[in-house]
């Protein structure tokens, strides 16, 4: 047999990642307090993780259902751009989302406003519920599109003979829709709740204090206050139990991550025509909506007013940011190609497992790794952007592989067998067959990650001077020392930034796609 | 090449695939076109496929008397044709008439003239820079028979690629590949449904039936006085 695609250069690639987290984890472990010990203030921040990961899922996965199922069967004017709009909290920058859901659910925001006239006092975000608002914000369009997904994999055919045996609602959606969510809801909430565990950006903005830090924070904290590298190791290792399990459980019920946007359509439905129904359904859909809008137009309008104010250092933030960008979405197709290739054609499970295990890793923990390593040879501060691109580009690994394994499993099955007659193999498969093929998929992952990598606070927070700073970072520190008409303007640049590298790709994918 | 030997020697060779097992012995001389007929099921396309090379099988296979049992489907000296997917939709007609002669698809100028003769033979002259999805159906057969002529391999594997075309346009299609094979000297093993394709294109018939394979007899005879289960597949 020929030789396949990525047979060499895809086990090399991922354990070149695994080997990264690796010596990182030894370096932490070596570092750690032996024997590890656990007080009463490490159990509340495992606690407190475990607690918010858990209630973000359970509101995030709960309102996920009603919404998809009224988009599901409901066919309306910017219907489309709502599906898409969905999928943009999930390359949104983490602390632009936060500037914007402070400015409709802040103390001095929109809703506290609202309520002030009502004579009621303002709300409150800080602490577990600003940590577990921002986590619904950001996963409840994702759950929503992954159940959307689900529903539409009912053959309409299904629908019309329900219809035509005229089986009341209640029926269908026992002997239709339960078994679907059945299948998709348990997957879509292990998702989110993987993705909380790790969370940072959100609990460094809205949480913090000693009933609000999850692991991933506190690893943070005992590191860039302290300096006590003992306890980040000890912390370290706890993330990686705790995530690294809670992945390991979820690999087998993760749905694949779809890259279609909008290209969906609603089912002609019969069972639904209820005024009920269609109120019901009209209200989820509202409420999503303004849900969504509500914060970006927020960041939008309040930008708009701050551009003008922002110092020097954020533009110079900014050009930071798009190349630390560029460089971790070279190294994440660099690395995803290949691993991809490998795993489709890879009949071993754990080929797939490895690359999910970069979901399970924290951040901070390989950032906290390499800095302990490189900390005896030289000053980490002058890794600090490469780290980051590094990290950037092995955090959206997972998602990568998810994206383009279907693609290049297709092309295999539809084009293989021409290519091996033809004796197209190495980089020639590649360049002919395998790119111009996947290219779609290739625009949409390298978008993610781009945008990803843009809108990151996370490792860099560990290495970073003052004079050192992405652009998230920068409008952080404008956000901490009160320049508040700067940071919004740092928001809406970073807004841009992040949707705009993620459009790029993704057209770039999308010109000549269908041929 | 051995002249007026065997083109294709088949020793032993055997597949099996869950409770499926096919056996097959049997030689095609140099030149002859031979029809293998047989219901669906029976293990046609698998002997194809175990020829060319992308079926695993243990036995031995020859091509013009030289051993190719593990060699890579590209370095047997066949070429085939499946009953789809036998153009790349993205590339140009030329491109893929190329890959033919260069699989790195870095042409040189004389052989982009090539290509583009290879396209006038087969009556697609100006279709160059179309794509398969532009064109229809009957034209990617020819597209694909000009990429064999530049292929240049002594044995041709056709498994049904004009399955899908009327009968009108497979007829002409059978003869175009008769008129390819016989200016390359190619010997011709096609997979068909139908025995007036046999008829028209072979002058061997090479039946299957349940993973056994019959050695290949003349077309005249074999049509004239089918054995049983032949019979029954035609419902004679």
């Amino acid at each position: 047999m020929a030789r396949r695609a990525g047979a060499i250069s895809g086990p090399v690639a991922a354990g070149a990642v695994f080997g990264l987290i690796l010596a990182a984890l030894g370096a932490v472990a070596v570092r750690a307090d032996w024997p590890v010990t656990f007080g009463a203030a490490d159990w509340s921040v495992l606690r407190f993780t475990l607690w918010q990961a858990t209630l973000s899922a359970l509101f995030s996965v709960g309102l996920a259902i009603p919404v998809a199922r009224a988009l599901a069967r409901r066919r309306f004017v910017g219907r489309g751009a709502l599906v898409t709009l969905l999928g943009a909290p999930f390359i949104l920058p983490v602390i632009v989302a936060v500037l914007g859901l402070l400015a409709v659910f802040g103390r001095a925001g929109w809703a506290s406003q609202g309520l002030g006239l009502l004579g009621l006092p303002p709300l409150s975000i800080y602490g577990l519920t600003g940590v577990v608002l921002a986590h619904v914000f950001f996963n409840m369009p994702l759950a929503t599109r992954l159940i959307l997904q689900g529903w539409q994999t009912i053959p309409a055919e299904q629908f019309r003979l329900t219809a035509q045996l005229g089986l009341p609602p209640q029926t269908v959606f026992r002997t239709l829709e339960w078994p679907l969510l059945c299948r998709v809801v348990p997957g879509a909430f292990a998702l989110v709740f993987v993705i909380c565990l790790t969370s940072f950006a959100v609990a460094l903005t809205l949480g913090g204090g000693p009933r609000a830090t999850t692991i991933e924070l506190a690893i943070y904290q005992a590191f860039r206050f302290d300096f006590d590298l003992g306890r980040a190791a000890v912390l370290s290792l706890v993330q990686l139990a705790v995530a690294g399990g809670a992945a390991l459980l979820a690999v087998w019920i993760l749905p694949p991550v779809l890259a279609s946007v909008g290209r969906d359509r609603p089912v002609q439905r019969w069972d639904a025509g209820g005024v009920l129904a269609r109120g019901l359904d009209t209200g989820w859909i509202t409420l999503a909506a303004l849900f969504l809008i509500m914060p970006l137009a927020a960041v939008a309008g309040s930008g708009l007013i701050g551009l003008g104010q922002m110092p020097g250092v954020v533009w110079h933030a900014a050009w930071t940011s798009l190349w630390v960008a560029v460089l971790s979405t070279g190294l994440l197709v660099a690395l995803a190609l290949p691993v991809a290739a490998w795993v489709a054609q890879s009949t071993w499970r754990g080929a797939e497992a490895m690359t999910l295990l970069g979901l399970a890793a924290s951040p901070l923990m390989i950032g906290t790794g390499w800095f302990i390593l490189i900390y005896p040879f030289a000053a980490p501060v002058d890794f600090a952007l490469p780290v980051t691109a590094l990290v950037n580009a092995m955090m959206a690994l997972p998602f990568a592989v998810r994206i383009l394994r279907p693609a290049i499993q297709q092309v295999l099955a539809d084009h293989g067998r021409l290519g091996l007659g033809l004796g197209l193999h190495g980089w020639a498969l590649w360049r002919i067959v395998l790119l111009p093929r996947i290219r779609p998929q290739l625009g949409f992952a390298a978008g993610l990650a781009a945008a990803l990598s843009v809108g990151d606070l996370g490792v860099l927070t560990l290495f970073a001077d003052a004079e050192t700073a992405t652009l998230p970072l920068q409008m952080y520190r404008l956000m901490g020392s009160y320049r508040t008409d700067a940071a919004a303007g740092a928001a809406l640049l970073l807004l841009v930034l992040a949707f705009g590298l993620f459009w790029i790709c993704d057209a770039w994918g999308r010109r000549h796609a269908g041929r | 090449m051995r002249g007026g030997g065997d083109m294709l020697d088949v020793e032993d060779l055997t597949v099996r695939q869950g409770d499926f097992a096919m056996t097959a012995q049997f030689s095609v001389a140099q030149g002859a076109r031979v029809a293998v007929i047989g219901p669906s099921g029976a293990g046609k396309s698998t002997l194809l496929g175990a020829i060319g090379g992308y079926v695993p099988a243990t036995g031995r296979v020859r091509v013009a008397g030289r051993d190719v049992t593990d060699a890579a489907p590209d370095q047997r000296g066949i070429a085939m044709l499946f009953q789809d997917g036998n153009l790349f939709p993205h590339l140009t007609l030329e491109q893929n008439v190329g890959l033919g002669l260069r699989p790195t698809l870095r042409l040189r100028a004389q052989e982009r003239e090539r290509a583009r003769d290879a396209l006038k033979q087969v009556g697609l002259g100006g279709y160059a820079d179309r794509r398969p999805g532009d064109i229809s159906g009957g034209q990617q057969s020819r597209a694909a028979l000009a990429r064999i002529l530049l292929q240049d391999r002594p044995l041709l594997l056709l498994d049904e690629p004009f399955a899908a075309l009327g009968p009108a346009l497979r007829a002409e299609m059978l003869d175009l590949t008769s008129t390819v094979a016989r200016d390359m000297g190619a010997t011709v093993l096609m997979i068909t449904h139908a025995p007036e394709d046999a008829e028209r294109a072979a002058d061997q018939v090479l039946f299957v039936d349940q993973g056994r394979v019959d050695a290949p007899r003349p077309v005249a005879e074999i049509m004239a006085n089918p054995p049983e289960a032949l019979r029954a597949y035609l419902g004679r």
